[in-house]
């Protein structure tokens, strides 16, 4: 391999790489606003000059190919003298905006400001103006005054998401970004921008004025749109999901997700219609029950027999859930009865990252045991047995699109017994004789695999009545760190909800099959000795992110 | 070092001191003497004290002539506040500052008058008051929201003069 020297120190590089790549690999920081490692190189912020020996002048290291023997130097008095200078230049038209700006916090601007520049300015005169809250798109605000034009977005839309919707129009200091006239920034994939704009220029609309980045606590996870399982961070204050952002990861979703899984995965969580608390059916109405309650009251499923019972597992669920309710019904039925709806929408899915399939964890509930080959009925074949009368009791895994699901929905009124986790109320919820609040996505641990056949933890990033941010180990803002049920920012909601294999655990006890498990990596434990696809797999080799546990890496 | 030194009383009493009735006079023509000055003491709540512009009262928001806040909403004072005595919740307006306070919450029973939100905002949005009489009779009443807050600028105009003088 190739060395050169970086500040003093050699360092290898492989050929071909640009001297902010080499430095980054050999962990040396060169501040940088317009690169990006998955855009084409601009090199029009020129914050990332370095001194390279012989080379008369200071050259971008975003562009300059490093080459064996060169000698860089990132810290030199030249190469700060620079930065600063660049930092000046950068912020004599950049408005003090940032009290109000929601990138306070995140900012490449603020941060190098603190990092790299001395803090003065020799500029008197008046900034210019230009204008402000320009609705670019659906979801995206723009700010020209804050703008660095660093053409970062017009990169992303060209390079990443294939439609040219932006572009600099003007010169000087009068540039700025536009659409094209009579267009919009309506991509699937338009959000991202905002994630790369190293200024507010270009703010979120859904979250914009929300919370300060500092007040939120944020949790690694998945999001739960398709079954691409697009690595995310949630972000939560007051135990509400407040945003969700992309989380890198090269092997799935690199630094992006779509727009769809951003803005709408989170919204059945925050609802109103959370099922909180397990609900019996008594004289025609739901009533909140105990656990035990609830619990005893499902052992009326005692009655039936393995020919008029079928179970519905579920692609939004866990492995872990799903598991336990393969075993629930083997060990406890000895059913066939067993499968779960395909989530698969023909033609919505695209090249990028968006897959026809949307729920996020088909492969894994298959891994799981739902729906396998020596099933005796698959979906369409328990429609029918309830329609035709043999299949009298269901038992239903939380699965939101079940309940806009009307082939189903007209048959529940035939049902004698119906068993549903649920995370929202649903058309479901109004034929079920018990209602088990089933923990969303969003506040249980688990596996999910994606199309790859990746197995991906979720993590909880949000507190039901059950759980505790501190004793669980989820992650906590200072608000979270030091409010007390008296503040009114401490004192949030929380549902009452199980995820759903502690549910069926607890339901086993009643069937006397009791079950030893009081953490979702326990059930994974068994898993991976049972299931030859979890073999040698544990929690901790997943990890943050992922582990090829079947098939082999498709290109993304 | 050497062992023990003997102790010294800095003034050795004299002959008068030592007989202790000059001095009891000198006490009591004290006490007499003050009984005829003006009092000092403030007849407290029939009259009030009016603390001077340094004073550290409960803070309160700017409100200016318009009847708009100052207050952007940054969040400053909340982040800065060692008591986790604020909170905000920033929204969106049509005005040219985009954005403002939608809520605006401190609570009392948190706030330790040190001033650093004041001391913090960018806007000169929230200032300490004059005011130090604040009674509440339970936790809910304790917390102040805009309503109690948003305090009209004439009335903070000696507060704001001293900070511009002295503040930065």
């Amino acid at each position: 391999m190739p060395k050169f020297t970086l500040n003093g120190k050699e360092v290898q590089f492989t050929e071909g790489q640009t001297i902010i790549q080499a430095a980054a690999n050999a962990g040396v920081d060169i501040p940088h606003f317009c690169w990006h490692p998955s855009l084409s190189v601009s090199g029009n912020c020129r914050v990332c000059m370095v001194e390279v020996e012989r080379i008369p002048k200071l050259v971008i290291a975003c562009s300059t190919i490093a080459a064996e023997g060169m000698v860089v130097n990132t810290r030199s008095e030249k190469t700060l003298a620079a930065r600063n200078a660049v930092m000046e230049f950068l912020l004599i038209n950049h408005p003090l905006d940032c009290p109000i700006c929601d990138e306070a916090g995140e900012c490449k601007l603020q941060d190098y400001a603190y990092k790299y520049s001395a803090g003065e300015s020799r500029f008197t005169e008046e900034k210019n103006n230009k204008k402000k809250r320009v609705a670019l798109g659906p979801a995206v605000m723009f700010d020209g005054e804050r703008c660095i034009s660093c053409s970062r977005c017009i990169r992303f839309c060209d390079e990443i998401a294939g439609k040219n919707q932006l572009t600099l129009v003007k010169r000087g200091d009068r540039v700025t970004i536009t659409t094209f006239p009579g267009k919009e920034l309506d991509n699937p994939y338009s959000l991202n921008v905002t994630d790369i704009c190293p200024v507010g220029a270009l703010t979120n609309r859904d979250f914009r004025f929300n919370s300060r980045v500092w007040d939120m606590s944020s949790t690694k996870t998945i999001c739960s749109g398709c079954s691409r399982g697009c690595n995310t961070d949630v972000w939560v204050r007051s135990n509400e999901i407040l945003r969700i952002t992309p989380r890198s990861n090269p092997d799935v979703n690199n630094f992006w997700m779509c727009d769809e899984g951003r803005l709408k995965t989170f919204r059945n969580v925050n609802a109103e219609d959370r099922v909180s608390g397990p609900q019996v059916r008594r004289e025609g109405k739901l009533q909140k029950v105990t656990w035990d309650e609830a619990y005893s009251a499902a052992g009326e499923l005692k009655s039936y027999t393995k020919e008029d019972i079928a179970f519905i597992g579920s692609p939004e669920a866990t492995v872990e859930d799903n598991y336990l309710l393969v075993k629930f019904a083997k060990s406890v039925f000895g059913i066939k009865h067993l499968s779960m709806l395909d989530h698969s929408v023909t033609g919505s899915g695209d090249e990028i990252l968006i897959r026809e399939d949307k729920s996020p964890n088909a492969v894994g509930a298959k891994m799981a045991g739902i729906a396998s080959e020596n099933d005796e009925l698959d979906f369409a074949g328990i429609l029918n047995g309830i329609k035709n009368g043999k299949i009298r009791a269901l038992y239903i895994l939380e699965d939101s699109k079940l309940s806009e699901y009307p082939q189903l929905i007209e048959l529940l009124s035939k049902l004698d017994f119906l068993v549903v986790h649920a995370v929202n109320y649903s058309p479901l919820t109004k034929y079920a004789n018990i209602v088990f609040p089933a923990a969303s996505y969003t506040e249980k641990n688990g596996v999910w695999v994606n199309f790859q056949g990746r197995a991906q933890r979720i993590r909880p990033a949000i507190t039901t009545h059950e759980t505790d941010r501190s004793i669980d180990g989820m992650s906590m803002s200072r608000l979270d760190k030091f409010g007390t049920k008296f503040d009114s920012w401490g004192n949030v909601n929380k549902v009452e909800a199980r995820p759903s294999w502690k549910i069926i655990a607890g339901l086993m006890t009643i069937f006397g099959h009791k079950q030893k498990f009081s953490m979702a990596e326990e059930v994974f434990r068994e898993m991976s000795d049972i299931i030859p696809a979890f073999k040698g797999e544990n929690y901790d080799k997943i990890g943050e992110s992922g582990a090829f546990i079947a098939g082999k890496p498709t290109a993304i | 070092m050497s062992g023990t030194v003997p102790k010294k009383r800095l003034k050795d009493l004299s002959f008068w001191q030592k007989i202790y009735v000059p001095e009891i006079i000198k006490g009591l023509s004290q006490t007499l003497k003050q009984m005829f000055q003006p009092s000092f003491t403030m007849e407290y709540p029939e009259v009030k004290f009016d603390p001077p512009a340094s004073y550290r009262g409960r803070p309160v928001l700017v409100q200016e002539e318009n009847g708009i806040e100052r207050c952007v909403a940054c969040g400053l004072c909340s982040r800065v506040c060692p008591a986790l005595a604020i909170e905000v919740q920033a929204g969106e307006t049509e005005r040219e500052k985009e954005r403002y306070p939608e809520k605006f919450e401190i609570n009392m029973l948190r706030c330790i008058f040190c001033g650093l939100c004041e001391e913090v905002c960018p806007e000169e949005a929230i200032v300490m008051s004059k005011d130090y009489e604040i009674v509440f009779t339970n936790r809910a009443d304790a917390l102040y929201g805009k309503d109690k807050l948003l305090t009209p600028i004439a009335k903070l105009q000696d507060r704001i003069n001293f900070l511009r003088q002295y503040k930065g």
